[in-house]
């Protein structure tokens, strides 16, 4: 990372990490959400997403010295509790209307060929 | 008498300049009661009053607005017209470079002259009668239709009102409207028949072609007098020579013809006359009152009212008494051949409205207003008579299934002032129709023109035949032995109600089926309209005795109407008559010998009609098997019976034509315009969007993977950038 060296070389170290660590699950999380057809992994998977941009939250805020980063970072945590609360309900409605929880039971929106 | 000199040069000084009268504000109840009424019977309606309380509420209101009409009469001095201002209505101006073309004024005023007061007394009155009698008639009705009926009635008093008694072209025009309306409704009450619908949407759109000429008519007279205010534009023909810019000679010269067309389709003349035999298809109390006594009388109404505009044009009345003169003589050769007694009726109404525009071309208005007021009271109580036999006979309308009514029990009243009505018609000496006829049919001889005495000599025939009409009507349904057979409404709407009467257990098979005369309400308007026909001989009685002209002459003479009555008629000792078309008869004056020679033709026709329908009805069935059995003579009972195939005629030429055109239009608006303009347009984002579809797919994975795609070819092209610009 060719950053300006507004950071010790200690912070920048763990920037980096950080930043590694938010692409490894991000991309962890797409691969996990494109091939996977059950309902709850593919949740698990868009969970998996959204962390790993909180976590490169954190990360540039340290970068700018600024807290805001992790303050976001707190309001997001709060959103996917609820969402997730929300989505496992829609997940099991979803369940009890198919007996299966798989997507492709659910591909009704396509134009009829 | 040379031709043409009869036509009365129009002094624009006989006609005073109108009176405002604030006083006499209250005319304007004429107008308010009725509408008041209407109002009335659509709350009645909407409340779904189940009684007759809206035939009440009509009937009352009418007698209000005829005694108000009365006192009017009364009150008003007969020296010059009135105007009662009411309220502002149409009021616009602007400016303009030409000083009189600034504004267009059309407020809601009265303009009250002789005329309108004769008109008014006999609308208001007959409308009244004609009500009352109505709330007996309708009362099968009750609850259904009967505050529609009655709130018709309404509009159309209301209507007429504004016809007769606005002050200027813009109400009267208002008026006409209305009275079409009212007319449409009416004819159309039994919306549930189909013949009934057919025949008001016929009257409708007959009456919109003439209500264009009305239009246009009033149009020229506002372009070319800039006032459609009937006081300015009588002083606007005064003043003559002062030429107003947009004015021209050709559209002045064109205003009465514009009026005329729209006075044939309300008064069913050639070429509109054929919706009027068709209205019959409404309830009877209306076509006595709308379609025999007031509403059709409104042509005559028109260009009595706007003579002075036809008598600057004399060819329009020659017109207007050809077109009067040639109806007179189609229609009452049609009504020779009907069965169905309204159908005669109104075949002779047609023709007696016919000599009304006959006496207005001929140019004596007097012969013609009077001929319209005799006629509204014989005509309305031959229609009731008609009425009252169908409500009893439940339905039955064809003279050849009734005979020898005037013994049957409670038929009485009806076959005695049916015969009334038929004297007045058929112009039997010494009755109100005999007056008012000769008076038009002398003028026709006395104008010394020689296409008049010709139309003179029609209308003479025209005369036989009608007495040979109406009374082959009155010996079959009244005269000969008593037998008569049920209509078709046995199982309908008359015996749905208890009638109350106990002179018929009435049942509901047909055998035991028999007639029930009509009770109180239409026996009593009968016989005081029957009094009427007869009083209205009076005037003329009245005016010979006392050697000066009768009532009517000198309302007309008080009108607009005026320049119609030339001097010439008054007196009786007309030395220059000496050589007029009826000299034959050894007579010197010719309204003494037309008298004589109309009613030797009116005599000679009830003649005929006492040999062919009284005394030998076998004759009548085989001279018209004998014509249609002779090949040479075959058309003349088939043109007869089928209306001269004026309908057919009609259908050919207009409304196949528009049919055919209708489809075609059809075809291009479905194929050209929806198919290919609109649906072709639209195929354009279909078929892009046919190209796109297998994107939507309907599996989640594919639509992220899209997305992730999308978002990945972004993301390279930023980076992409971004090396560029480093």
């Amino acid at each position: 990372m060719n950053h300006p060296a507004i950071l010790a070389a200690s912070d920048a170290q763990i920037v980096n990490g950080a930043l590694l660590v938010s692409a490894l699950l991000f991309t962890c999380g797409l691969i996990g959400f494109l091939s996977r057809r059950n309902m709850i992994i593919m949740f698990l998977c868009t969970e998996l997403m959204f962390q790993a941009a909180a976590l490169a939250m954190i990360a540039f805020g340290k970068v700018h010295h600024d807290v805001s980063g992790q303050v976001f970072v707190i309001f997001i945590l709060t959103v996917a509790a609820a969402e997730a609360a929300l989505a496992l309900g829609l997940v099991v409605l979803l369940y009890r209307r198919r007996e299966t929880l798989d997507s492709e039971a659910w591909s009704e929106l396509r134009e009829a060929a | 008498m040379t031709s043409l000199a009869f036509i009365p040069t129009l002094a624009n000084a006989d006609i005073p300049a109108a009176v405002t009268s604030p006083e006499f504000a209250w005319a304007g109840l004429i107008l308010l009661l009725p509408a008041l009424s209407a109002v009335l019977c659509g709350v009645c309606a909407a409340l779904g009053v189940k009684n007759k309380l809206p035939g009440a509420i009509t009937a009352v209101s009418l007698l209000a607005a005829f005694a108000t009409t009365l006192s009017l009469f009364m009150k008003m001095p007969h020296d010059a017209p009135r105007v009662v201002h009411l309220f502002d209505w149409v009021a616009f101006s602007w400016a303009g470079q030409s000083a009189s073309w600034t504004s267009f004024l059309a407020p809601f005023s009265l303009y009250i002259d002789s005329l309108t007061l004769l008109w008014m007394l006999f609308v208001t009155g007959l409308g009244s009668l004609i009500a009352i009698y109505a709330t007996e008639y309708m009362e099968a009705d009750t609850g259904k239709g009967y505050a529609r009926f009655f709130g018709s009635v309404s509009i159309f008093l209301f209507a007429m009102g504004s016809l007769v008694m606005g002050g200027n072209l813009i109400l009267l025009y208002l008026g006409w409207e209305g009275v079409g309306l009212a007319s449409y409704l009416l004819i159309g009450y039994y919306y549930t028949r189909p013949s009934a619908v057919a025949a008001a949407k016929k009257a409708f759109i007959m009456n919109r072609i003439g209500d264009l000429g009305l239009a246009l008519g009033v149009f020229l007279i506002w372009s070319n007098y800039g006032t459609v205010e009937y006081d300015g534009l009588w002083k606007a023909l005064s003043d003559s020579g002062d030429t107003v810019a947009g004015a021209s000679e050709w559209s002045k010269a064109f205003i009465p013809y514009c009026l005329m067309l729209g006075a044939f389709g309300k008064s069913a003349q050639i070429p509109l006359f054929v919706w009027l035999p068709d209205a019959m298809e409404g309830p009877t109390p209306v076509s006595a009152l709308i379609h025999a006594a007031t509403m059709v009388t409104a042509g005559i109404y028109l260009i009595a009212r706007t003579y002075p505009l036809f008598a600057l044009e004399s060819n329009a009345l020659t017109v207007v008494a050809i077109i009067g003169c040639s109806t007179a003589l189609l229609s009452a050769t049609i009504g020779m051949a009907q069965y169905d007694i309204k159908r005669v009726m109104a075949y002779s109404t047609v023709s007696q409205l016919g000599y009304m525009f006959l006496g207005l071309g001929v140019g004596t208005t007097f012969g013609a207003v009077y001929h319209v007021f005799t006629h509204a009271f014989f005509k309305a109580l031959l229609f009731l008579c008609c009425g009252a036999i169908m409500h009893g006979m439940a339905g039955q309308l064809d003279l050849r299934k009734m005979s020898g009514l005037r013994n049957v029990k409670g038929f009485g009243v009806i076959s005695w002032t049916f015969l009334i009505g038929c004297l007045c018609l058929a112009g039997f000496p010494f009755t109100a129709g005999f007056f008012s006829k000769d008076s038009i049919i002398a003028q026709a001889f006395a104008s010394g023109n020689p296409t008049f005495a010709i139309l003179g000599w029609i209308a003479l025939f025209t005369a036989f035949l009608t007495a040979y009409y109406t009374f082959r009507v009155w010996f079959r349904v009244c005269g000969g032995p008593t037998k008569y057979e049920a209509g078709d409404e046995v199982h309908g709407h008359d015996h749905d109600h208890d009638h109350g009467g106990d002179d018929h257990g009435h049942a509901h098979g047909s055998h035991e089926w028999h007639p029930h005369g009509p009770r109180l309400a239409i026996n009593g308007v009968l016989l005081v309209i029957c009094i009427g026909a007869l009083l209205a001989a009076v005037p003329s009685y009245l005016g010979e005795m006392k050697h000066e002209p009768n009532w009517v002459q000198t309302m007309v003479e008080h009108s607009s109407a005026a320049g119609g009555v030339p001097a010439a008629h008054h007196d009786a000792g007309g030395g220059e008559h000496a050589h007029h078309a009826l000299s034959f008869t050894g007579i010197e004056d010719v309204h003494t010998a037309t008298s004589v020679v109309a009613s030797a033709a009116g005599i000679l026709g009830i003649l005929v009609a006492v040999f062919f329908h009284l005394m030998n009805r076998e004759a009548a069935d085989k001279l018209r098997q004998a014509l249609l059995s002779n090949g040479l003579t075959r058309w003349l009972p088939l043109l007869l019976e089928n209306k001269w195939y004026v309908d057919e005629i009609y259908h050919a030429v207009f409304r196949f034509p528009a049919w055919v055109l209708g489809h075609v239009f059809h075809f291009i608006d479905k194929q050209l315009i929806d198919g290919f303009v609109v649906n072709g347009g639209a195929r354009i984002p279909l078929e892009l969007g046919r190209v796109f579809q297998p994107l939507y797919n309907g599996a989640l994975q594919g639509y992220a993977f899209t997305m992730a795609g999308g978002i990945a070819l972004i993301a390279a092209w930023v980076l992409w950038m971004w090396l560029q610009a480093s």
